[in-house]
């Protein structure tokens, strides 16, 4: 048997079943959703929503796809959010406060309300990572933000206009580009690639019989 | 927290967990391998599949939702298409917003094009943003592009289109190597080198990760770049069907805007498919691991065009989709978790096989335990397998589950699973298309010029299976490739009359084979309202 809630899609009153998630349950109550519907698995960030359950003062923000309904819910999606993303060459950016200051200045009229903390749908320390970047420690930003996706939901609560995840993706591709130790195998495979050093060995892999291969493969040693 | 139903097996499963930790189960051999695909794996049921009966692939087999999509009318039957004043005009025209879209674009427009994209839903809605596991390259000194290839290969069962493959595994270093300069993060260690693991059917430990949102931090960062560079990115809009010029050759694709159902032309030099795979046309019932929009356009529009498919009769089921709580039915299982020594455990504490087979082995496997064999757990929704998420804290110390698949750890603990203590049940899910258009070295399809493909839309790159973080290496590698080939080759093209004629064509072979059918294609979206 199943349990049946009361939700509320934009205000008007639908009822399904208890075990669905806000998603499922928009396609119950008779929705084909085009917006606000992207991987359904929680890495996306396409179905940001807002909602408050009757009688509950807090307003609460979630990703629609990876949660369940409740009785007396008031549901209302945010599909698109307009963030600020700022144009720059990842190539032509130095890795220091400066750049913070330069494509997001913002960042530093934060007053510290911790409303986006309180509101990520991911669960993350946004404030945090928001001062991370005040202060350019774009590697502890890059690692307090990594696991954002970018559904706007913190950006929507900020009373100082701050784009957060457009903030922590510049401070990640600093992190990733610059920062990081660079990595030395890496260097000397794409060299030797380049200096043909594996050829022969392809070659005679294009050319050998299917039996062969075969042969190669079932007794190929594998790394413990 | 599980009921109290499952807690009997659970408790056989921790019993057993040290003992299970330290046995190393033995590999199948070839032989045992092909006798369990052929009685469990979904892809040898034959009554699943249909004959084709119009177009480039008559005659062969293919999946019968695929068929029906193949066979179906256009969007634009009957309708005027005006083509003398396309809305867009442009050198290169990528359809598809995901990472192989995105790699092209940028391709494209570093070499001096002028590309823009068009995109169904968003660009990063895309199974590459759902990759969790990780990229190959054979970048480590143990390792050799020739190993890479050998266990594609083998993997692949000795199918794979080897120029392709050739290029897959020798492109694949300095992929890794363009990436990083994009920005992604890879996992290093603090000399650099970066943290690899085994991936089902590698020899070697060449699966690099960004923790388990590997093709979450390359689809980000690549829409990044192609929102930096300024590329045209007209999203909310797929294209129903490709345009050719009177020469045969692509020129272009008409356009519809998924909101309010205007149609629209776009004119290009050269057109690359990018639209990616097919999870949503949930093969034999199925469920997916796959992004709402993996509904095989790009397949669809290809064929009425005149392209090839090759090996479009494979799918990939992963191994391990969610099988409970229902909530999550069929989303992906990073086989990260079994990279970092995780192992399937059947419904009475038993380690049934070596967890790291290849995946086509791993998922008929499972359904073997799960059917035949009666060792599945049930779980109201079906039956499932236990995978033992805590060993993984028992090998590489606690904390582990945290620092490499916070992923998975946060989607099991929305519903109050704790995979740190808990084990969690698994079933194969549909996963990855195998098959799509046939390309040559260049990405270009073999037989429509000018038309380039990349990313899952291709074929023959895998052979019949693919190997775990082969796809998101072939987004990029082929993604890149299309790009720059499609900006060279835009070059040197002049456009004739554009014209439709091959939908009408190919209509004409619909009533001369006397398919009678309702359906059009391509399918875009699929429908989960309550019927």
């Amino acid at each position: 048997m199943e349990n049946m809630v009361n939700i509320f899609l934009f205000g008007k009153k639908y009822q399904v079943p208890d075990n669905l998630t806000i998603m499922c349950a928009m396609e119950y109550a008779g929705y084909q959703l085009v917006r606000g519907c992207g991987c359904r698995n929680g890495f996306c960030g396409a179905c940001a929503t807002i909602y408050r359950i009757k009688g509950d003062q807090e307003l609460k923000a979630c990703l629609a796809c990876q949660t369940k309904v409740e009785d007396n819910m008031y549901i209302a999606t945010l599909p698109f959010f307009p963030l600020v993303k700022q144009v720059y060459d990842i190539n032509n950016v130095s890795p220091t406060q400066q750049i913070m200051m330069q494509l997001y200045p913002e960042i530093y009229a934060c007053i510290g309300c911790n409303a986006c903390t309180k509101a990520c749908t991911q669960g993350l320390n946004v404030m945090q990572y928001i001062a991370y970047a005040q202060r350019g420690d774009f590697k502890a930003c890059a690692e307090e933000s990594f696991d954002c996706v970018m559904c706007g939901v913190c950006s929507a609560r900020c009373p100082a206009g701050i784009s957060h995840p457009q903030v922590a993706m510049l401070a990640r591709r600093i992190n990733g580009k610059y920062l990081a130790p660079k990595c030395g195998h890496l260097e000397d495979r794409v060299k030797e690639i380049k200096d043909g050093t594996f050829e022969e060995l392809i070659e005679a892999l294009m050319q050998k019989p299917v039996s062969e291969m075969k042969e190669l493969y079932n007794n190929r040693d594998i790394e413990k | 927290m599980y009921s109290e139903k499952f807690q009997e097996s659970i408790k056989k499963v921790e019993a057993a967990r040290d003992k299970n930790i330290a046995l190393e189960p033995r590999r199948m051999t070839a032989d045992e391998k092909e006798q369990l695909l052929a009685a469990y794996h979904p892809d040898y049921k034959q009554d699943e599949f249909r004959v084709l009966t119009v177009g480039p692939n008559k005659g062969e087999k293919v999946p019968k939702e695929l068929s029906e999509m193949l066979e179906a009318h256009s969007r634009i039957r009957d309708m005027k298409i005006d083509l003398s004043s396309p809305a867009y005009d442009v050198d290169v025209l990528v359809i598809g917003g995901g990472g192989a879209g995105a790699s092209a674009a940028i391709e494209a427009h570093e070499a001096g094009a002028n590309v823009m994209i068009v995109t169904k839903l968003r660009i990063g809605d895309a199974n590459t943003m759902m990759a969790e596991g990780g990229i190959q390259a054979a970048d480590k000194p143990n390792d050799s592009p020739a190993i890479h290839f050998v266990d594609a290969f083998g993997g692949g069962h000795f199918a794979a289109k080897r120029e392709l493959l050739r290029k897959l595994v020798c492109d694949a270093p300095d992929a890794i190597e363009w990436l990083s300069e994009l920005g992604v993060e890879f996992d290093k260690d603090k000399d650099g080198n970066m943290i690899t693991t085994h991936g089902g059917g590698t020899s070697r430990k060449r699966m690099h990760a960004a923790k388990d949102y590997s093709g979450a931090e390359i689809m980000r960062t690549l829409r990044d770049e192609v929102l930096n560079r300024e590329i045209p990115v007209v999203d909310f809009t797929s294209a129903i069907e490709l345009i050719l010029d009177e020469n045969g050759n692509a020129a272009g694709a008409v356009l519809l805007n998924m909101e309010t159902g205007e149609i629209m032309a776009a004119r290009a030099k050269t057109v690359v498919i990018a639209t990616g795979g097919a999870g949503r046309m949930h093969y034999q019932g199925f469920p997916t691991s796959n992004h709402y929009g993996a509904t095989a356009d790009g397949l669809v529009l290809g064929y009425r065009a005149g392209a090839k498919l090759l090996y479009a009769d494979t799918l990939q089921y992963h191994p391990t989709g969610a099988a409970y709580p229902e909530q999550i039915f069929g989303a992906l299982v990073t086989e990260k978790v079994r990279s970092l020594g995780a192992k399937l455990i059947n419904k009475n504490g038993e380690a049934f096989m070596h967890p790291l087979e290849t995946r086509d082995v791993s998922a008929a496997s499972i359904i073997r335990e799960c059917s035949t064999r009666e060792n599945g757990v049930e779980t109201g929704n079906g039956f499932g397998v236990w995978l033992d998420t805590p060993m993984i804290e028992k090998i590489g110390g606690a904390g582990t589950i945290e620092k490499r698949i916070p992923a998975m750890m946060r989607m099991f603990e929305k519903y109050g699973i704790d995979i740190r203590v808990e084990p969690i049940l698994v079933y194969p899910t549909l996963h990855y298309q195998n098959g799509g258009l046939d390309i040559d070295e260049d990405g270009m399809t073999t037989n429509v010029k000018n038309l380039y493909v990349a990313g899952e839309a291709v074929g023959g790159i895998h052979g019949r299976n693919r190997l775990m973080g082969n796809s998101l290496l072939d987004i990029i590698v082929f993604g890149r490739s299309a790009g720059k080939n499609a900006a060279k080759k835009s070059r040197e093209v002049t456009l004739g009359a554009l014209t439709l004629s091959h939908v009408d064509r190919f209509e004409k072979e619909l009533e001369d084979a006397n398919v009678d059918t309702c359906k059009v294609s391509p399918k875009l979206l699929p429908d989960y309202r309550r019927k």
